[in-house]
């Protein structure tokens, strides 16, 4: 298992990269509008199925809303 | 208006009105709105998603009609507001941003120090930045000097429909900016974007105005003709204030005399 903090809330998870976190939590890969952060730094849509996650670091799952 | 085109970073934009898309009694509401407010762009947020929020886009609705603008409301510091940022850019393939940074959480009032750090920091990362600043012209000049694309000087506080609460200043930073001056904040009603333009703003944004009002479909046309109305009348030299009367009719030939 690994520990993360996924938009504030401390999880822990199997999951081993960002495509496999976001399958586990519902999330269509391919859905649009979507963006990832990991420790701070955006993690481009091409590398999600690379991009590893380690104990302790902290996701940012995010898409547009209504805003002013 | 061909003739009066109105330009933020090399791009003509469609009109002199950016709409926010928060706040409407229904999604439907909003749309109506939209059409009838013909915006240049509409504002969105950019939140961390939850299952029960995910099913429907709402870029999905608004993205093929209007360009969207995200901002980063809410965020108190630069180091989020240009996180946000980017991950707006990923999202919704944009490099412009509405820069908001609140230094109150209840005056939603901007933090400046912050702002013209962040709006520096993004400038340089290749974004168009439109921040959400003070009415105060020395704020708006060094947010021009970093490089930001205009200015969105707030009106008065957001939400409160207060209107140009400092109509003197709006008009200095008009007279002074680099930049596009876009009202951003306070406007209440159609008069206080027709006035805005009337000062010399090139544009103006409007949400809960829109959105909170009685019927939102028919404000938004409101805000359509007002915006217009007050760019019309700046263009055409407003008469001067005077403090005596001036009769309009001719004095000679007056009956009885």
């Amino acid at each position: 298992m690994t520990r993360l903090t996924v938009n504030g809330v401390d999880e822990d998870v199997t999951a081993t990269t960002v495509a496999q976190l976001l399958a586990a939590r519902g999330i269509d890969p391919t859905a649009r509008f979507l963006a990832v952060a990991v420790n701070g730094a955006v993690v481009r849509r091409a590398t999600w199925d690379e991009a590893a996650l380690n104990t302790g670091d902290a996701i940012e799952i995010v898409r547009p809303l209504q805003g002013g | 208006m061909s003739s009066d085109p109105f330009i933020i970073a090399g791009k003509t934009m469609a009109s002199r009105l950016f709409v926010g898309s928060a706040r409407y009694p229904s999604q439907q509401v909003m749309l109506d709105a939209m059409a009838a407010s013909n915006p240049c762009m509409v504002t969105m947020s950019i939140r961390r998603i939850s299952l029960e929020g995910y099913a429907e886009s709402l870029v999905d609705l608004l993205g093929d009609r209007y360009p969207i603008l995200p901002n980063t409301a809410g965020c108190v510091t630069a180091r989020d507001a240009v996180l946000t940022a980017e991950l707006a850019r990923e999202a919704l393939d944009t490099n412009w941003i509405k820069l908001e940074l609140i230094g109150d959480r209840e005056l939603l009032y901007p933090d400046v120090e912050q702002l013209v750090h962040a709006a520096d920091e993004l400038v340089r990362k290749g974004f168009v930045v439109l921040p959400y600043c003070n009415d105060d012209p020395v704020t708006c000049r060094k947010l021009a000097d970093v490089g930001c694309s205009a200015v969105m000087p707030l009106g008065s506080l957001i939400g409160s429909g207060r209107g140009v609460a400092n109509p003197g200043a709006i008009e200095l930073i008009c007279a002074r900016s680099p930049v596009p001056v876009v009202l951003d904040a306070g406007i209440g009603t159609a008069s206080d974007a027709a006035l805005a333009m009337e000062l010399g703003c090139d544009a103006v944004m409007v949400d809960t105005a829109i959105a909170k009002s009685h019927d939102p479909v028919r404000m938004a046309g409101a805000m359509k003709a007002a915006v217009e109305a007050g760019r019309l009348a700046r263009l055409a030299g407003r008469i001067p204030k005077r403090n005596m009367a001036e009769p309009s009719s001719p004095q000679l030939g007056l009956v009885g005399t």
